[in-house]
């Protein structure tokens, strides 16, 4: 697989700007790859969480140079890093607080950790204008108070979270798509996170797969998470790229339930914000 | 018409394709052009700027050509056709209610409707420019089988993830680097279901790492390939 790839095989593939930009800064690739291993400490971490793409954020991050950081770059990551933070300590707390059954802890220390790898990515990733952590309020002003006394609660507010995370990524796909190494880093961070979220609702449901609910996907716009309607707003649409999936015509026949589900929709930045700030303190 | 573009040359077959078509509604996949198309004819708004057929179709072979993003849909398109062959052929065996738990059933199912939502979605969106219809080449494959099912859906699905996330740098246009977006959170979704349901629900293995691969065309069509009786491949990657 191209995640177990040398790192020299990685920055081969590597974005051809970025590649030239490394190419003006050292004479050669291999040399650069030297230097870089050996000096870089955020190249050093990308290694170690084992992702190519990472690899190569990381060094992408290194070749603009931390302060040349394109500004939409810049504010679309720092973006990411506050939604990144609330999930780890949310996951950091909800395990230290032991709300979560001896049985389904390795499912959220795993979680946990890929959040902490993700925080850890992005501000490598920004440097020195990573933005510093909002300080949390994770019963959101009292609406989920139980939560770290509440399993049913936790694993809830865990799949809201984890939901709205995958919308938030895909909402700013398009504006990353000019760099083309932080767009596919963010990309290997979006289907982990869409992971996570499958994962949650299977446990809801005791992992039967029923639906609405309790399916690893989202049919219509449907949750039962107390006060998260506006986190699935929107998830019902059918239109994508101008075609409307419901008009066409499926063999097997399909309902337009499955068409809702085979599609997860984006948020903006602005939305996402608004659904989280009752979880800054 | 795209169906004159698939050979089905008796040398070129597995032994069971025409079982194999008849149990996945495959004969169909030459009836589905038509019926998309004239779908399209009826009234599907087609995106503005495709261009005719970029991928050059010649024999069996068929070159993806990534520079052009009507071709990346394609190849979207081509791993989508393989899926959705693939999950039309589990629920069709008459070993799937046996072989499988009522819970894991509707899990199959809805992920064939999705597989197929999203192949029939792409051909749509594309139109005249979508590659034919492939042929699956699943030989390999026992459908009675749970485990053997399985654990080639984990591969599929990890497969299509690794795809999206790799392909997706080679679109230009912000609307279809959206559509790929939308499906690609769905493949992962169905990856970590199925991941669960074959190695344990309460395990790790729904997410593996922390950052998912990001594939390079020439590597998924590498893995894909042993699947699909037309031989396809990728330049400007």
């Amino acid at each position: 697989m191209d995640s177990q790839l040398p790192i020299l095989r990685a920055l081969e593939a590597s974005d051809p700007e970025v590649a030239g930009r490394i190419s003006t800064q050292v004479v050669s690739r291999r040399s650069a790859l030297k230097a870089g291993a050996g000096a870089s400490a955020s190249l050093g971490m990308a290694l170690r969480i084992g992702s190519a793409p990472v690899a190569l954020a990381a060094f992408a991050s290194e070749a603009f140079g931390q302060t040349r950081l394109p500004a939409v770059v810049v504010n679309v990551l720092n973006y990411a890093l506050v939604l990144e933070e609330l999930e780890s300590r949310f996951y950091i707390a909800g395990v230290a607080a032991g709300v979560v059954p001896a049985a389904d802890l390795t499912i959220f220390t795993t979680i946990r950790d890929h959040e902490i790898a993700h925080v850890a990515f992005l501000r490598n990733a920004l440097g020195a204008q990573a933005r510093p952590s909002p300080m949390f309020d994770f019963t959101a002003k009292g609406a989920y108070a139980d939560v770290f006394s509440n399993y049913n609660t936790f694993k809830a507010v865990s799949q809201a979270l984890e939901d709205t995370g995958v919308r938030a990524y895909k909402g700013q796909a398009p504006a990353l798509r000019p760099y083309k190494d932080i767009l596919t880093a963010a990309l290997t961070i979006h289907s982990v996170e869409a992971r996570h979220a499958a994962e949650i609702r299977r446990l809801r449901g005791n992992f039967e797969d029923t639906e609405p609910f309790f399916e690893g996907w989202i049919t219509e716009a449907q949750t039962d998470v107390p006060g998260a309607a506006g986190n699935y707003a929107g998830e019902d649409n059918t239109v994508h790229a101008g075609v409307d999936a419901t008009t066409l015509s499926y063999t097997p026949a399909v309902t337009r339930k499955e068409v809702t589900e085979a599609f997860d929709e984006p948020l903006t930045q602005s939305q996402v914000i608004a659904l989280i700030t009752p979880f800054f303190a | 018409m795209e169906t004159s573009q698939q050979h089905d040359g008796p040398g070129r077959e597995p032994a069971s394709r025409r079982d194999f078509l008849r149990a996945a509604g495959l004969a169909g996949v030459t009836l589905t052009v038509g019926s998309v198309l004239s779908g399209c004819a009826e009234g599907v708004t087609q995106p503005a700027g495709l261009v005719a057929r970029a991928a050059t179709v010649s024999g069996n072979n068929i070159t993806l050509d990534f520079s052009q993003d009507v071709d990346v849909l394609n190849y979207a398109y081509a791993l989508e056709q393989l899926e959705a062959a693939f999950y039309v052929t589990v629920v069709a065996n008459a070993a799937f209610t046996s072989a499988f738990p009522a819970n894991e059933q509707r899990m199959l199912r809805d992920i064939r409707d999705h597989e197929v939502v999203h192949r029939d979605f792409l051909k749509a969106a594309l139109g005249p420019a979508a590659i034919p219809g492939l042929t699956p080449n699943f030989s390999s494959i026992t459908f009675s089988s749970r485990a053997s099912v399985l654990n080639t859906a984990q591969t599929f699905e990890d497969l299509g993830v690794s795809a999206y996330n790799g392909a997706a740098k080679y679109l230009k246009r912000n609307d279809y680097l959206t559509v790929a977006g939308k499906i690609v959170s769905v493949e992962a979704r169905h990856a970590a279901a199925i991941r669960g349901t074959l190695n344990g629900n309460r395990t790790g293995s729904f997410a593996p790492n922390a950052f998912d691969p990001a594939n390079s065309p020439t590597t998924v069509l590498m893995a894909a390939q042993p699947f699909i009786v037309q031989s396809i491949s990728a330049t400007n990657v």
